[in-house]
């Protein structure tokens, strides 16, 4: 399979099943579908009115040269490794903790209904942090990294129980040899030096929310008494971010129907000094005013091109920045395993609720069919787990003849679910947006190469 | 070659064959948390 596409000043081939990327001219890029299935006889008769025969030649060479290199037309070889991983044993590596279902912002598109989850409002107990902390040494068995992500809510709602779990699996860690890497997802609003200065020196990650210009934020962000949360939130980020050093973090934000222009808000950002950005779009029942709509597929994959070429033009000025769906390391990246199971929700990804419950990720919490266990027992329902497990890009029929497949390796589960009612099928918008970022992400690096 | 230059050196296959140790990064845990990307993610090998 082979996906082909112009960007700014490059022809791009994608050779799907060997990973390969080309840059091409005029007359490869315009045979390249018809060298698989023609003859060179017939490539030659079809464009002969259109191309020098000699470019033709030269061209249909060179095509033919990458097959037998398997590095183009390369057949799909992968489906045979799924009964594999399907039979792997169960092994948990991360855990989202919900450590507060409570929030001191009203963020109107928060899919955990600001911060309650469909529940009532508490804070998760050190005594269950522990257990998490148990839960995922004893589950991740050979595994040597293990993630921990304080989610809420809001986490740093519940600080001194963050303190006190990160200190429990340091303990631990010496005594097992596992590597704990923490991440925190804040809104910010309870930062202080002091909070700063521990996210920077035990955090691997942090994940600080913001949406981009201080109307735009305030309009979806606002705080209990319905004021902006942009003023307060900004200069304690900028804090954070200048005493942070090199290490990893991200200012995230959501881009709704009301900002569809959101590469003006990637701007506001990296133009605050922020050079690690990820803005992404909201997931929202359609009947919300803010949700995307099929309509605005169009505006944001040509906001996304936009954004793209403003981002090479600032990385040859010297002034780039990451945006993380743009962020695509097509040297490395992961092994095929990882792509064709995808994020690992319900299987070595679960969420533990402030009562210790185990869910198979953050956006599947309070959704009672979807409880998988506790932090006590470990996973009971084995029939969710196998569920999950068999979600693959071979499992759905979109994925399996889609040139994303082994980016996005299927989806999102909790969108399929949200929009289907089932984890087994595809988010129609979230697959379009997918591939003109995809697309935009090789464009950066082909016209940068 | 004068019509093609490639981009990368990326080799599925190969990875088939040694890849799957799952010490990578859990995708949903580095910034998205609602929209699945895995390519980005980095090999711990």
């Amino acid at each position: 399979m082979i996906h082909k596409f112009q960007f700014e000043n490059s022809n791009i081939v994608m050779d799907i099943h060997s990973g390969s990327i080309h840059l091409v001219d005029d007359v490869a890029y315009t045979i390249v579908e018809d060298v698989e299935t023609l003859s060179k006889e017939e490539v030659m008769a079809k464009y002969s009115g259109q191309f020098e025969t000699a470019a033709l030649e030269e061209a249909i060479e060179e095509l033919l040269t990458l097959k037998e290199q398997e590095m183009l037309y390369t057949p799909d070889q992968y489906e045979e490794f799924v009964p594999a991983f399907l039979n792997r044993e169960p092994v948990v590596k991360a855990l989202c903790l919900h450590v507060a279902h409570d929030c001191n912002l009203k963020c109107k598109y928060c899919f955990a209904g600001e911060g309650e989850y469909h529940g009532h409002r508490s804070l998760m107990s050190i005594e269950v942090g522990k257990k998490a902390i148990d839960f995922i040494i004893e589950n991740s068995k050979h595994r040597k990294n293990i993630e921990i992500d304080f989610f809420g809510g809001e986490p740093l709602m519940n600080w001194e129980m963050v303190k006190e779990t990160v200190d429990y699996a340091r303990q631990r860690e010496k005594e097992t040899g596992k590597n704990f890497r923490f991440t925190m997802t804040t809104n910010g609003v309870l930062l202080n030096d002091e909070i700063i200065d521990y996210l920077n020196e035990n955090m691997h990650n942090v994940v600080l929310s913001l949406d981009g210009r201080k109307e735009v934020n305030d309009n979806m962000r606002p705080t209990a008494n319905g004021k902006g949360s942009y003023d307060i939130i900004l200069p304690k980020f900028k804090k954070l971010v200048e005493k942070r050093g090199n290490k990893q973090y991200y200012l995230r934000g959501t881009f709704t129907h009301h900002n569809l222009d959101f590469a003006e808000d990637v701007k506001h950002m990296t133009g605050e000094g922020f050079k690690e950005v990820s803005v992404e779009p909201v997931v929202a029942p359609n009947d919300m005013d803010y949700a995307i709509k099929p309509n605005d597929v169009e505006t944001l994959c040509a906001e996304y091109e936009k954004l793209a070429k403003y981002i090479v033009t600032q990385i040859r000025q010297g002034d780039g920045f990451n945006f993380f769906h743009f962020m695509v390391d097509l040297e490395g990246g992961p092994c095929v395993h990882k792509r064709l199971a995808g994020c690992g929700s319900g299987t070595e990804y679960l969420a533990v609720t402030p009562e210790g419950d185990l869910y198979p990720c953050h956006q599947f919490v309070g959704i009672p069919e979807f409880k998988m266990g506790d932090v006590n027992v470990g996973v009971t329902n084995t029939e969710m787990r196998s569920k999950f497990e068999k979600c693959n890009v071979y499992s759905k029929d979109e994925c399996r003849s889609c040139w994303a497949k082994f980016f996005c390796s299927g989806g999102c589960a909790a969108n399929s679910y949200n929009f289907h009612g089932d984890i087994h099928h595809v988010y129609e918008i979230g697959c379009e947006l997918q591939k003109k970022r995809l697309e935009c992400a090789i464009g950066i690096k082909a016209e940068l190469s | 070659m004068k019509h093609i230059k490639t981009l990368n050196t990326k080799n599925l296959p190969n990875s088939a064959k040694k890849g799957g140790c799952g010490e990578c990064q859990t995708s949903c845990q580095s910034a998205c948390k609602t929209s699945c990307t895995v390519g980005n993610q980095a090999c711990e090998k």
